[in-house]
């Protein structure tokens, strides 16, 4: 069975909710503290959402030295899945794993609702069982949603079909409408939804199970090739 | 030598500042006219041990390239004074 580490950072308020979900979809999963160094056994990695340190300074400028992120930087380069959700998007981008930046929603409003999303590339390891094109109802939750990058950037996720999922109505200013993207290696992925808030009937919307099932499966994928780092 | 340092953070130009938008907008209706391009930011301020301003100066760059600012969104002004003595 594919286990999937849950990073905990001081502030962080989703890991549970991420637990939950992916243990309701038959995958194992653990919790990795900020400062450990080393991620154990595992088969993929969730930045979950919260305000990890408190947001100081900017989401995710501190975080992003925690122990626990160099072994999630090896564990990334060595192909492994790591998937951020909302601040642990704003974790990945801080960094460098992703491309950009997360800033302030356009209009200053919190966003928190559920919104569109259209599935723009189903090649990533969140998107893998999804048929591309297809629309899912996920809530957002933030302030610093607005993905921002520089027009080169944007240029090159394009072409190399990093942008993973769109917004059908923009909720906050992203560049392109951007709610998700990958990086080169199509391993690392960071969205401002929440799928695990779409994973009951109860919640309002199923439609997060297609993410984390995708998410399952690419660390299933790696349990099988043997390619899990001890 | 101590050194007071203050770096400005401000977003870069061309990138959207909703906060500096929303001021600009609100000005006129307390009637402050012709104002134009506010940007909002933040400031750090500390003090520094260096051998000298230039020593300072460079660790202070490094700061802002790896941690104090995001360099992707945002431009850092450095000041850097001497205390007096006294």
């Amino acid at each position: 069975m594919a286990t999937v580490g849950i990073v905990r950072f001081p502030g962080s308020n989703c890991e549970f909710d991420v637990a939950e979900a992916l243990t309701r979809l038959g995958g194992s999963t653990t919790f990795l503290w900020h400062d450990s160094d080393t991620l154990g056994d595992v088969d993929a990695v969730v930045v979950p959402g919260g305000f990890a340190h408190g947001d100081y300074l900017r989401p995710g400028a501190i975080a992003r030295f925690s122990p626990i992120m160099g072994a999630v930087q090896r564990f990334a380069a060595e192909g492994g899945p790591v998937v951020g959700i909302c601040n642990g998007f704003q974790v990945l981008t801080e960094a460098g794993l992703l491309p950009g930046a997360l800033q302030k929603n356009a209009g200053l409003k919190f966003r928190c609702e559920t919104v569109e999303l259209r599935v723009a590339s189903n090649d990533s390891a969140l998107t893998n069982l999804c048929d591309g094109g297809e629309v899912l109802r996920i809530p957002i939750n933030h302030f610093e949603g607005n993905y921002t990058c520089d027009i080169e950037t944007l240029e090159q996720m394009r072409e190399k079909d990093q942008i993973v999922l769109r917004y059908v109505r923009n909720p906050n200013g992203s560049t392109d409408d951007i709610a998700g993207i990958c990086n080169e290696g199509r391993n690392v992925v960071g969205l401002m939804p929440h799928p695990e808030r779409a994973s009951l009937e109860l919640l309002g919307s199923t439609d997060g199970v297609i993410l984390l099932g995708s998410l399952l499966a690419a660390a299933g994928a790696r349990v099988r090739t043997g390619a899990a780092v001890s | 030598m101590n050194f007071d340092v203050s770096v400005e953070v401000t977003l870069k130009p061309g990138v959207a500042d909703p906060q500096g938008a929303t001021i600009e907008r609100s000005l006129p209706a307390l009637g402050f006219d012709g104002i134009e391009d506010v940007r909002v930011g933040k400031s750090i301020r500390f003090t520094i041990d260096a051998a000298d301003e230039k020593a300072a100066r460079d660790e202070v760059e490094d700061m802002c390239r790896r941690f104090l600012t995001n360099p992707v969104i945002e431009d850092a002004r450095i000041s850097i004074d001497v205390p007096v003595a006294g």
